[in-house]
Formats: structure tokens, sequence, C-alpha cells
């Protein structure tokens, strides 16, 4: 029997070890992804040697249970001891657990102290939590030479993804590639070089998430958090937000891609050049396509891509509301934000993106305004 | 431990004097600790399905990945309300329900300390839990930021956030004036001759429980009042914007957070520890040490909080700390764990269904603290924090935990209460279906959260469905067989069953089996000699 038990927790213990070795996602992943930077890999063995002290004692303090339960039983004409009591005892089972968990806190210690150490790095990317995408800086790169703005961009889940979560979607999410781990714009980092994390939060608490590159942390507003890690692997490495943020928090995943220098500086270069616009005067048509893109990123997961809103929770911008009414009094709030509302700014978006998403708002959903808005316009309602 | 001598001979012919009234006087005008125990564990048990029927939803939900029934907010409002409703509504009210039966029953008191005290703190909770259903019908619907409610995400709760904290205060408010009837009761009211050193466990667990209770409750309702004041009066207390902090919000709510995880669980201790010597024959081992143990582990659950929020970026001498203390936890816990086993060595063990319980909550018990130890190692809580695998961790804990340790407890105790055995296949019957799926319910979702699936989404990547497969199966059937509980209860409450002796069991010790079964309505008018 106990030999059978045994065999059992053995086998158990194979097959977790058996599965970390897969680097795919498997459908029946048991264990913690060995991960691919050196930290995560420490982490790992740590996580494994934890486990199995916990396996060795479960088995002699079970091991005891079970014997017990089989050979002093009343039925089998066990008759009861009386003894109660043995300080020897008690003093030897605190001690042996004491001495096992100074064991523990010795090996936990070294990869904690350097998990914290942010220091020397090579790349700074601050990550901003909002409801609920994620927005990525990199401090170090300029959009153009003359300019003190970094390179930001936003990073909201995948369309695919998106269509296949809405209720009734009638998409199967078992045919969508990456389902709800996939983004429109990854973040991308060189292989082989320290990447420091700011993380901070634009509404509420976010927490950002790739068990391949490390554990989480939190993204708080008003706070900057660090983490820190080095891809020794190139490779697409997926996460979620782990902190409960809202409505949509299983919706705002992350994804890293780690690349060779060369492709590095060529996606930053790209990234640059999407990410500049003219301030020209655009046509209906161009700004309505822009804007429907943008709306069903930005403003959709409230005001719902219908523009019906949620009863009581969200207001619609359909005929009647405010997307209909005075132009600048919208675009400030799209800008603003609303006091008291979980209405936030949208002031991160550039200056096309607003515009388009203005213009799309007032003449969609059968909204027939008629107003185009251009990026001039946002520029002027910014600096007053 | 207790040797008592029945001299508990009452005269009967006054009985009619002191009988209950008649109808539904007898609960509402209630003073009677034996009627407010029964009317807790009833409350409970109604919360207990309330909280079940939510997690039904949470589970049917995430059966399958896609969004199935309705809109992600609903979810976050059903994984918040089934927290609140099985923590306040259920486990606690429960434990108070055994508290109110059992502590005059075991230190030989007549009653409790303050039985309008006890009126008044069990008949908030109705009123509570209602408001607080009733915030599911409100405008923005019912809370969605989780039972812990960190701001500023609670801050965005719609008409219901005020009603969510008048009914957090109104639980706490019950939950301490509850703790102060036990802690006066059995400093107060025990037998002559009962010191401290011969009360049963259950009452030592509870009387720590209590202050625990009178501890915290109070920093819990500090905590979402500065909630409301930053919502409705402009202050900033977790406002960064206004020069305050939301990561203290965390530090004051795990502060009550923690002792809190200790009174859901230390009872559950003090019920097995009765049942475990009373099935194996034999005196509990090593019972003073029990005792100390209890008192270690509730004096480390004041320093060990921030393990709950090591993600929120706290200086590394600080995370160490949290570590180490977390860590020592370990100690006392492990100390009752051996002298249970010590207690069963060379017994003369029997199986009846609160054994089973009491067996089967120290196996999984123990399960939940092999995780909670691996949740400790900072480093790698750094991966399992917010994932399934803190899930597994705290439903290993408090269902095999804490809920069992309550089943242990009734059907150790409910033929005193009824005076009749229930049907014992049935109560079998009903244990290893609960054993079973308690464990295909939670033990998936540790490997779910170490393959880095995260709490509280109401939808996942196609990789995870197997297990959320599984465990959802596994947590219908658990459900559902709690259906088997109810008749069980039903059929003793309508006396169908073989009478019981005062004993019940083979030799079970403490006061409580020196008073007829069915208990009489009043016991112990003249206090047992103790011996």
């Amino acid at each position: 029997m106990s030999k059978r038990i045994l065999f059992g927790i053995f086998t158990f213990i194979n097959l977790i070890s058996l599965s970390a070795a897969e680097a795919v996602p498997s459908e029946w992943g048991l264990n913690m992804p060995k991960g691919v930077t050196s930290v995560t890999k420490e982490v790992y063995s740590l996580h494994m040697q934890i486990f199995y002290i916990c396996c060795v004692i479960a088995v002699v303090v079970f091991g005891a249970m079970i014997y017990s339960i089989i050979k002093h039983r009343k039925s089998k004409g066990a008759v009861a001891a009386q003894f109660h009591h043995s300080t020897s005892l008690e003093i030897l089972w605190t001690a042996i657990p004491v001495l096992i968990l100074f064991y523990m806190a010795y090996v936990a210690t070294g990869p904690l102290i350097a998990i914290e150490d942010t220091s020397k790095s090579d790349i700074t990317i601050k990550a901003t939590g909002y409801q609920w995408n994620w927005g990525y800086e990199y401090l170090d790169v300029k959009v153009s030479e003359d300019s003190d703005k970094n390179l930001f961009f936003k990073s909201y889940l995948a369309e695919d993804s998106n269509l296949a979560r809405q209720k009734d979607s009638g998409i199967d999410p078992r045919t969508v590639e990456n389902y709800l781990l996939d983004v429109d714009n990854e973040m991308v980092v060189p292989v082989g070089k320290k990447i420091q994390m700011l993380l901070t939060g634009a509404d509420v608490i976010h927490a950002w998430w790739v068990p391949e590159l490390g554990g989480k942390k939190d993204a708080i507003p008003g706070f900057v958090n660090e983490l820190w890690f080095r891809a020794d692997e190139p490779g697409v490495y997926r996460g979620q937000c782990a902190e409960l943020c809202g409505k949509d928090h299983g919706f705002m995943p992350i994804v890293v891609r780690a690349v060779s220098d060369d492709e590095y500086a060529a996606w930053i270069e790209k990234k640059i050049s999407e990410s500049s616009f003219e301030y020209k005067d655009y046509t209906m048509q161009e700004l309505m396509a822009a804007g429907e893109t943008s709306y069903n990123k930005a403003c959709a997961s409230c005001h719902q891509i219908s523009g019906d809103g949620i009863d009581g929770v969200f207001p619609s911008l359909k005929a009647g509301s405010l997307a209909v009414g005075d132009v600048n009094e919208h675009i400030d709030i799209i800008l603003q934000g609303q006091e008291g509302t979980a209405m936030a700014s949208f002031a991160t978006l550039n200056d096309f993106e607003i515009a388009a998403i203005t213009t799309y708002e007032r003449n969609a959903w059968g909204n027939d305004t008629g107003d185009l808005v251009q990026p001039a316009d946002i520029r002027d309602r910014r600096s007053q | 431990m207790t040797t008592a001598v029945a001299t508990h001979e009452t005269d009967h012919a006054h009985d009619d004097h002191h009988g209950p009234e008649k109808g539904i006087r007898r609960w509402i005008f209630a003073t009677n600790h034996k009627d407010i125990g029964t009317m807790y564990l009833v409350f409970a048990f109604a919360m207990f399905i309330v909280g079940g029927l939510m997690a039904f939803y949470i589970r049917a939900e995430l059966f399958q990945p896609g969004i199935q029934f309705k809109d992600p907010q609903f979810f976050n409002s059903m994984t918040t309300m089934h927290a609140l409703f099985m923590i306040f509504g259920g486990v606690m009210p429960a434990f108070t329900g055994l508290a109110n039966w059992m502590v005059p029953l075991q230190v030989g008191a007549p009653d409790m300390a303050l039985p309008r005290l006890n009126n008044w703190s069990f008949w908030i909770l109705p009123f509570a839990f209602t408001l607080l259903f009733s915030t599911l019908f409100m405008e923005g619907g019912a809370p969605a930021g989780g039972w812990t409610m960190y701001p500023p995400l609670m801050l965005q709760t719609g008409d219901a956030f005020p009603f969510v904290i008048l009914a957090v205060h109104l639980m706490g408010i019950s939950s301490i004036m509850g703790a102060i009837n036990v802690v006066v009761t059995i400093l107060n009211m025990r037998a002559p001759g009962m010191s401290l050193l011969k009360m049963p466990l259950f009452c030592w667990t509870w009387l720590i429980t209590a202050y625990l209770l009178i501890a915290v409750m109070p920093v819990l309702a500090g905590a979402v009042t500065m909630l409301l004041t930053d919502q409705f009066f402009g202050t900033s207390f977790f406002n960064a914007a206004g020069g305050g902090d939301p990561v203290m919000f965390q530090h004051i709510f795990w502060f009550f957070g923690h002792p809190e995880v200790y009174i859901l669980i230390l009872p559950a201790f003090g019920i097995v520890s009765e049942i475990i010597p009373t099935f194996s024959r034999k005196p509990l081992f090593g019972y003073e040490a029990m005792v100390y143990a209890t008192a270690g582990i509730a004096f480390l659950s004041f320093i060990v909080w921030a393990h709950h929020m090591f993600t929120v970026g706290m200086p590394l001498s600080g995370q160490l700390f949290f570590m180490f203390a977390t860590m020592l936890i370990a100690v006392p816990t492990g100390v009752k764990v051996f002298n249970w086993i010590a207690t069963m060595w060379r017994g003369s063990m029997s199986f009846e269904t609160p054994m089973l319980f009491a067996l089967a909550f120290v196996f999984l018990f123990t399960i939940g603290g092999f995780s909670g130890l691996m949740l400790a190692i900072v480093p790698a809580d750094f991966q399992y924090h917010d994932s399934y695998f803190v899930v597994a961790h705290f439903h290993y804990v408090l269902v095999p935990g804490a809920v069992f340790g309550i089943m242990a407890g009734v059907y150790y105790w409910l033929p005193k209460w009824s005076g009749v055995m229930y049907n014992t296949t049935l109560a079998k019957t009903h244990f290893w279906l609960s054993a079973i799926f308690v464990n295909v319910t939670f033990f998936p979702q540790h490997f779910l959260g170490l393959a880095g699936m995260p709490r509280r989404i109401p939808d996942y990547a196609t990789q995870f469905t197997n297990f959320n497969m599984i465990s959802s199966i596994g947590a219908f059937v658990f459900g559902l067989s709690q259906i088997l509980l109810i008749v069980i209860v039903v059929q003793c409450v309508r006396k169908k069953g073989p009478a019981v002796d005062a004993k019940v069991w083979d030799n079970p010790q403490g006061l409580e089996w020196t008073v007829p079964s069915p208990a009489p309505f009043h016991t112990f008018e003249v206090p047992p000699k103790i011996l």
C-alpha cells in the first residue's frame, strides 16, 4: 500500500518535470515555465526545490498518518495506548521544521536580492496600465531628433481575440490563434540586454506579468515600480495583467518580442515613422476609417462598438448625447476625462487619433453632424 | 482535559416555566444560547447556498473559453460577492453558531454571559446580508472590485458603494459583539474547578479567535470608512493625486485580513482537536502544546500581513522580514498537525462521519499549508501571486479546511442537539462525495496558476481549457452533494433516526456529553463539579 503511494507520488513528480521541459504552451501544462532569463531559471529551480521538500515532508507526515489509520484501527482489535504527552517530541518537531525553514530562507534570499537589483540597465521602458490596455514609452528613444517626446504607443488586445471574446460572437475561441494572449502592438526588446521596466497605473492598479520573463509587479497610480529582465533567447513571450482592474481585466494582454540588435533598430525606426503624422486637412473618409479603428480599441470597451454604451453605467454616444453637441466640449472630455466618472483622460493618444475618434463619434451610428475635426483642432484645444 | 461528574439533576417540575416561547417570538426574542446557535447555523447554511450559487455561476462561465452568460463586470461582481457571502455570511456565522451551542455546554455554564447582546449580534446579520444582496439590483451593479476592495478600483463601484460599506460595518459590529460574548462567557462562567488549562480545545481556539476578532474588525471598519470619505467627502487617504497612498489601503486591509484568515481556521482546529481523540479513544496528545501553538499562530498573524502584497514594490528589507515571519507560521501549524497524528498513533481508531471529516481536514489542510509555504518564498511568489495557484491555496485551507471543520463539528454534535443519530450511510456518502470532488475542483487550479492563468478573469487562453473543465465539473458535483447535508439535518430535526444516549459516542470527553440528548432547553442551572 505505502509502496503504491510512493510510486504514485514519484509518477506525479515526473509528470511535472516532463511537462516543464516543453516550451510550447501545453494543453495539460502542469508547472511553472522555466522562462528565458537567468532569474526565471533560478526561480524555477527554487520553486522545484521547495516543492520537493514539501513532498518529502508530506511522505513522512501522511505516511505516519496512513500507517496509523491502517494499523491502529478498532476493527482490527487495536487497544488504545493512553500516552498523551512528550516534551522531547514537542521540542523535536519544533526544532526540525525550524531548521528546514532556515534552509529555505537561505536559498530564497539570493534570488530575491538579484530580482531587486535594477541597476546598470541598457534600456528603460515605462509601461503604464490603463483600463484596459498597456502604454509603452521607450525612455531612451526620441520620436525625432528635434523633439523631446519619447517613443510611445498603446498595446491593445488583438482584434481577432477582441471579436471572438464578445458575448454571442459566434466565433469559437479555439479557432483564434493565441486567443486573449495577442496584441496589436508588441513591445519589442533586443535579446541579451538588461531591460528596466518602470511601471505605473493611469487609473487603477494593474500588474505587469510575463511568466517567461519573470515575476509580476504592480502598476499603481501615483507610484513608479521597477522590475528588470534580460531575455537570453529570441522569441515571443506572452502574459496578462495580473491585478483585478475592472471589467476588462482579463482582456489586456502583454506581448514582448525579443529580437536581435539589428531587428530591434529596424523596428524602432518603423515605430517612429508610424507614430508621426502630418498636420493637414484629412478627408471625411480618411478620418472615419482611422476613427473606427481607434474607437474600437480605445473607446468600445465602455461605449460599445455599437455606440450604445451600457445602460446605467456607460453613456450612449448616439443621437441626443454629447457626441452630437458642442464639438469643443466633446474634444475636452476626451482630452481631460470627466471627474467622478469612469471616463478617463485619453490625452496620451496623438492629435490625429483624437481627431479621427471625434469625427467618427460625430458621424457614425446614425449621428449626422457632418463635423470634420482635424488634428490641428486638437492641437489648439490642448494648448487652451 | 476535563473529567466531569454529572451532577445534573434538573427539577423537571419547573420545566414548563423555563421552556421556550411559542411560535416566531421564540426566535425573534431568543436569548437562549441553543436557539441563537441554531439560528446562526441555519443562517450560515443559507449563506453557503447563496455563495455556492455564485460559485456555480463562476465555474459555469469558466467551463470553456469565451463569454457564455453575462458581461465581464457581472462576473467580477460574482467573484466579489461569492467571497463576501462565504467568509462573512458562511464560515464566520457557522463558527459563532457552534460557539453559541457548545461553549456554555463545554464550560458548564447555563447560557452565554450576555444573552441579549447575543440576540442582537445574530439579528444584525440578516439585515446586513439582505443589504449586501440588494446591491445586485442597483444601478451600476453589485461591487465588482474584489472582496479586498482595493482602491482606486473600488471607488468605481456604482450606487452599491455606500451600501456595501454599511453592510461590512454591520457584519463587523455583529462579529465584535459575538466575540465579546465568547470571551466573557469563557473567562467568567466556567464551572467551579475548570481552570483555563482544563478547558476543551474548542473553547481555547474560540477564546483566541475572539480576541483576534476584537482586535481586527475595527481595523477593517476604519479602512472601509476611509474609502467612504474618499468617495463622498473629498478626503484623499488613498488617492495619490491628493497626496494619499493607494498601497496604504492594502496594508490596513491585510492587517485585518491576515488575522481574519486565522479567525476562519482556528475554531476548526479546535473542533478537530475534539474529534480525533474521541475516535482514536486516546487523550489529545500535547494538549498544552496545542494551546501554545494556537496562541503562537494568533500572535504571528499580526506580523505577516504584507505577504499578501509582495508585488506592490516593497523595500528589500521589508520583503525579507515578511518572508521570514510568514515561514515561521509553519512551525506552530506543524506542531498542531504532528500532535493530531500523535493522538491517532497507537490509538484504537474508528471512522464515523465526524472522524472522516476530521481526517480529511488534516490531510487537505496540510496540502493547503504546503502551498502556503511555497507562497511565502518571495522570488517564487512573484510568479504565483494573483494566479490560480493562490486560488487553489486558499480554497484548500478554506473548504476542506474551515468548511470541513464545520461539517465535522456538525456531524459530531448533531445527535447531541437533536437526540437522534442521523442516517450514517447518507452521511458517509456525503463525506466521500465532498472529499473527492473538493479535490477535483481545486487541485487542477494549482496547475492552472503555475502555467500562468491569472485569477479573477472571466475568460482565458485556450490552453487552460482542460483543467478549467475538470475544475468546473468537480465544483458542480461538490455543490450538488451538499443537498445530502440538508436531507440529513432535516431528518434529524424531524427526529427520524435511532435515539441516542447522553454520551452518543464511545467515550467522548467533555461536559457536553454529561447532559441528556437532546440537550434540554436549559442546562447546567446548577454548575457541575469538575474533578
